[in-house]
């Protein structure tokens, strides 16, 4: 275990000392006075290895990660987990733009909102099955050209909408749940609104306890209400759309 | 009106042509005469259209200041550029310089020169904060651009260029040679290719204390010439001399590198033979030919190169242009051909012609003891 | 809407036996990817409109006994209205879509290569024999800091004190151009490995992640990220020479792309990493870059992820703002930049954009040239040029202009077979290039088509060492950016200045 005082530091120099310490088998790090460091945990591998962060991480948080658990205590920036491979990121206050970019495996759990674009073109692939879990409310372009994965919407501060607009636009694979409903006229085309049955609530059991685990919150009030499933209708959505010279 | 600057309409001016040093390890004198009668014996590599020296130690009384030798081909031009001296530089003397009616050399311009030192309160100091050499070096390039029927052609400390066009033998009558002595001198005699001769374009090139004569056709004049405008180089000249120049300066003056180095970049050594030096050797090597590739000198060369520490001769790399040295004593002689230095020198200690791309550098000695033998560049 | 049975839409080509020659030995029908020849019990009987002239029939008919001719009953010719408007109108009145099409644009565009004329020594300074004496190629791609940095020992030697940044190595400076797995066949992507590898150049996977198959031929290969981010993990970040990230592609700039589902079988889903018959989606955008300081940021992502031991590519199209463009991604910190012009290939792309969106790569690259050169950061990062290199002439011209190297796409695909018939989008090639069809694709062999890249490419490097060895110099870096060896001819003075040549005579 080590902890890191990065006040002032550039993130070249502590994104070198996290991967030395990996190299030196240091499992547990804690960085305290992060604010705005990009890339931290670029790029890092093993499933053991946990990173909790003080302060506002900067940008790419956790870009091709491939194993190890980010613990934020407070708000992320932009392009959390992006094109992450494998392991978790907890975020205990907001999360900026683009979450999740081309995301592959993984879990990111976020207890506030999020910004625009969350979840874009996520992926799964064989058994890796990536996950988002926003607490909160999103921005517009929600799951853009998603493409496998789950990611739960759980609109948790009942004030008002808990997504933008062009809701799954594009999206072709993966499914969406909804803790509830959200204006119809945001949902793009391309996908289908079902109600979540008993097989969709079992499978998302696990994902929510560890969440209410991880945050300190009570699942049952998270899990209390029927969720809503949005699935892609084709995972061709565009193949009429050319023709071959 | 006489030809001070290269307006023909070429990219750039090439020749042929022969050349000449004598360099005194122990900064012995010698009159013009022994490199005059060197460098007429190659009389032949030359048509007439231009010929020159470079001397070092000749203004031992003015040695810390910067001696500007300019040309004029109308009185007008000299007004102007003495307006420009007198506003950034402190002249401490001026005068023509002291040539003589010869019936070879009728046409020439008025030469002048000038010992000073760029003010410390001039004006550009409100914008730049460029020392005295990189001051100088604005200043020669600005004028021979600028203003017309002007043309610097020597601006070193304690040196001197003296060209023209016509024969070396003759320039060397017209400057009055015979009464100027220097511990280090280079001549050359021109034949150029594809321009009329004019007075600018006689070699030596000189630039602060660099001064360069060369025989041969710089193949990779295209490349080298875009590469120093990178580095805000004006290559007003046209010629490859002024390349050759620019890139020592640059390597030497600007970047540091050790003259032997740098000479390891205009003739670079082959990557098959690189790749068989030691690892240090080789990294450093290639490191220098991915960094300076540009700079490679590619073609036809041979160039004798003076500066304040001493003189380098070379030929490229794969020896197209003749270039033979000898010793005598604490002389060191270099020549296009064996029979210019056996002209004032019968029996060398030693002759040889030096490899493709392998220098002859010969330092002044109270200067060896220095870093690298190199301060003083 | 009532649906209209027949189309105006006639063959381009008719395919024609001589039954006098064939011996029905049927190797036409086996080797059509299009279905145009079937066996009518007692001959070949051919469907015209299934022939896109792509030459496989004819290369593998015993008997000499079949030509391919273009349909000699015509579209009433119009200068204004020509066949292609007319045709494409009828195409998308029948069925509503983009019309879409493979390789690059097809229109007679001027080719500004045409118009350079290369320079040689003649007494004034000498040429030089490039088969008894050196002839250098070697190119190192990547930063190069302005100047050297020394220390000097004891002796005053100097020590190397510079750290170089990371460099791909080139014995000659050709690499082969991104094309996915997906868009061509991993039996064609095999065969520019395998002459990578050879001749000490480099291939480039595309988007499509890195095969398996290919993982042992990573010192030659180029990594790429692209919008999709197919494939992209940190191993595979770190199994190639270098990254590159793909902004654009000639032949369709500022669009992205997909490959259909039907193309996504188990091997092409293993190496994309997606799931098995779903649409490969590539956005327009990368949707971590939306302005040049995200480019940085994924740049520095993807050095951060590889420890800074690779150089980072990035490829654009030239389009018209391409200096400012390029300044901006050198200043992003980019080793490299690989500009493709207009006229370069790709698996498909809709015609409106690939027929009249770009700039052509001359220009471009003469332009960025200058840019980098007029601030001063020409050494910060090595340019690739690209966009249909025909010949090693293009090559070398492209070199004087100001690469560092040019990429080969479209010319390797016709070492291989290819004629250009421009249908890659629908899968059906013929000779296994642009198809996934497990019998199309097992008939192209990586090691014939491997050893035939390492000749076009020995040949082409022989080539421009006779241009080199002609104009008096014996490095490649001698020529690299040196116009002055260049010169116009029937260029206006306006091409003229922007090429930043000469014309002829001057």
């Amino acid at each position: 275990m080590i902890t890191i005082d990065a006040n002032g530091m550039h993130y070249r120099d502590l994104n070198r000392l996290i991967r030395e310490g990996i190299g030196r088998g240091v499992k547990k790090f804690f960085l305290e006075n992060v604010n705005g460091q990009y890339y931290i945990g670029d790029g890092i591998k093993g499933d053991d290895i946990t990173i909790n962060i003080n302060g506002i991480p900067g940008n790419d948080l956790g870009v091709f990660m491939d194993g190890p658990t980010i613990a934020v205590n407070g708000n992320a920036q932009d392009n959390v987990g992006n094109t992450m491979n494998a392991g978790k990121i907890l975020i205990k206050g907001d999360a900026g733009d683009v979450v999740g970019y081309g995301m592959r495996g993984g879990r990111i759990y976020i207890l506030g909102n999020a910004g625009y674009r969350v979840g874009i073109h996520m992926k799964g692939y064989n058994e890796q099955l990536p996950v988002i879990i926003i607490g909160g409310k999103v921005g517009s372009f929600f799951a853009e050209y998603m493409a496998g994965g789950v990611i739960v919407l759980l609109g948790l501060n009942d004030t008002d909408d808990a997504a933008g607009d062009y809701f799954a636009a594009g999206m072709h694979g993966g499914v969406i749940y909804l803790r509830k409903k959200i204006d119809f006229s945001k949902y793009s085309k391309e996908v289908e609104l079902y109600e979540a049955d008993d097989n969709d609530m079992a499978f998302l059991k696990k994902y929510l306890l560890e969440y209410a685990d991880d945050f300190n919150i009570s699942f049952e009030d998270i899990a209390g209400k029927p969720f809503y499933k949005i699935v892609p209708s084709s995972a061709r959505p565009y193949a009429h759309l050319y023709t071959s010279a | 009106m006489l030809k001070l600057k290269n307006k023909f309409s070429v990219e750039r001016d090439i020749s042929g042509c022969g050349l000449c040093g004598i360099i005194n390890a122990k900064k012995v004198k010698t009159t013009g005469e022994d490199i005059k009668k060197a460098i007429s014996v190659e009389h032949d590599r030359g048509n007439g259209l231009g010929g020159g020296f470079a001397v070092y130690g000749n203004y031992q009384d003015y040695a810390e200041l910067y001696a500007f030798h300019i040309m004029y081909d109308n009185l007008s031009a000299k007004g102007n550029v003495e307006e420009y001296l007198k506003n950034n530089f402190i002249i401490e003397k001026e005068e023509p310089i002291p040539t003589s009616k010869t019936s070879k050399i009728k046409d020439h311009p008025y030469l002048h020169r000038y010992f000073m030192k760029p003010k410390s309160d001039r004006q550009d100091k409100l914008f730049h904060d460029l020392g005295d050499d990189d001051f100088v070096v604005q200043s020669v390039m600005s004028i021979n651009e600028k203003y017309d029927g002007a043309y610097v052609f020597s601006s070193g400390k304690n040196m001197g260029a003296f060209k023209g066009v016509g024969y070396p033998e003759d320039i060397a009558d017209f400057y009055k040679l015979d009464e100027v002595e220097g511990y280090m001198w280079t001549a050359h005699n021109r034949f150029p290719t594809n321009t009329p001769g004019w007075w600018g374009g006689a070699h030596p090139f000189t630039l602060l204390d660099w001064s360069i004569v060369h025989n041969g056709e710089i193949s990779s004049y295209g490349i080298n010439k875009r590469y120093l405008e990178m580095y805000k180089y004006n290559l007003s000249l046209k010629t490859d001399t002024e390349v050759i120049t620019y890139i020592f300066d640059l390597l030497v003056r600007k970047h540091g590198l050790p003259i032997e180095l740098a000479t390891t970049v205009l003739a670079a050594p082959f990557y098959q033979n690189i790749d068989k030096m030691d690892n240090k050797k080789k990294e450093l090597l290639t490191t220098l030919r991915q960094i300076y590739g540009s700079a490679l000198l590619n073609g036809p060369f041979a160039i004798v190169f003076g500066y304040s520490g001493g003189m380098v001769a070379m030929n490229d790399r794969i020896k197209l242009r003749p270039l033979v040295a000898a010793t005598m004593g604490d002389f060191t002689y270099v020549a296009s051909e064996e029979a210019a230095i056996r002209a004032i020198c019968p029996s060398p200690d030693l002759v040889w012609s030096p490899k493709a791309g392998e220098p002859v550098i010969v330092k002044f000695e109270e200067l060896v003891a220095q870093k690298g033998g190199l301060i003083g560049l | 809407m009532i649906k209209s049975s027949f189309s105006n839409i006639q063959s381009e080509y008719l395919a024609l036996i001589d039954h006098t020659k064939c011996v029905r030995c049927k190797r036409c029908i086996q080797n059509c990817g299009w279905g145009t020849y079937s066996f009518g019990g007692d001959k070949i009987l051919s469907d015209h409109t299934k022939c896109v002239a792509c030459g496989r029939c004819y290369t593998y008919c015993p008997e000499g006994a079949i030509s391919i001719v273009k349909n000699p009953t015509v579209i009433r010719e119009n200068g204004n209205w020509k066949e292609n408007h007319i045709k494409s109108i009828w195409k998308q009145s029948e069925t509503g879509g983009i019309v879409i099409s493979g390789m690059g644009t097809t229109f007679k565009y001027k080719k500004y290569f045409d118009h350079i004329l290369l320079d040689a020594c003649q007494v004034t300074n000498p040429s030089i024999d490039p088969l008894r004496e050196p002839m250098e190629l070697k190119t190192y791609l990547g930063k190069k800091p302005s100047k050297i940095e020394l220390d000097f020992n004891e002796e005053g030697e100097p020590i190397l004190k510079t750290k170089m940044p990371p460099q791909i190595e080139l014995q000659t400076p050709f690499v082969f151009g991104a094309m996915s797995y997906g868009s061509i066949s991993l039996n064609a992507q095999k065969a520019m490995a395998l002459a990578a590898r050879a001749l000490g150049i480099v291939m480039n996977t595309g988007e499509g992640g890195l095969h398996d198959d290919l993982v042992p031929f990573g010192k030659n290969i180029i990594v790429q990220v692209a919008s999709g981010r197919f494939g992209v993990h940190r191993d595979y970040l770190n199994s190639g020479i270098a990254v590159e990230i793909k902004i654009g592609q000639g032949a369709k700039p500022g669009i992205g792309g997909h490959l259909p589902g039907e193309k996504i079988g188990l091997d092409i889903s293993r190496t994309r990493m997606i799931p098995i018959g779903t649409d490969a989606i590539s956005p327009a955008p990368h949707h971590d870059i939306y302005s040049i300081e995200d480019l940085r940021q994924l740049i520095f992502a993807i050095k951060e992820a590889t420890n800074y031991e690779k150089p980072v590519s990035v490829k654009v199209a030239a389009v018209h703002n391409i200096a400012a463009i390029v300044s901006g991604i050198v200043r992003a910190g980019a080793d490299i930049v690989y500009i493709d012009g207009y006229t370069g290939g790709t698996g498909a792309a809709p015609n409106i954009i690939k027929d009249h969106v770009g700039i052509p790569i001359e220009l471009a690259l003469a332009q960025v040239d200058e840019r980098l050169r007029e601030e001063g950061i020409r050494n910060e990062a090595s340019l690739i040029a690209a966009g249909s290199i025909r010949s090693s002439a293009d090559a070398v011209k492209a070199i004087a202009l100001g690469a560092d190297a040019v990429a080969i796409g479209t010319a390797a695909l016709i070492v291989m077979g290819c004629h250009v018939c421009g249908k890659c989008n629908t899968g059906n090639c013929s000779w296994g290039i642009t198809t996934q069809r497990p019998e199309l694709v097992r008939r192209l062999d990586p090691e014939v088509y491997g050893e035939r890249l390492y000749n076009l490419i020995s040949a082409w490097s022989h080539e421009i060492q006779e241009v080199l060895g002609a104009m008096g110099v014996n490095s490649i870096e001698s020529l690299r950016g040196s116009r002055e060896r260049l010169r116009g001819v029937e260029l206006t003075d306006a091409e003229l200045k922007v090429l930043g040549i000469k014309h002829a005579g001057l």
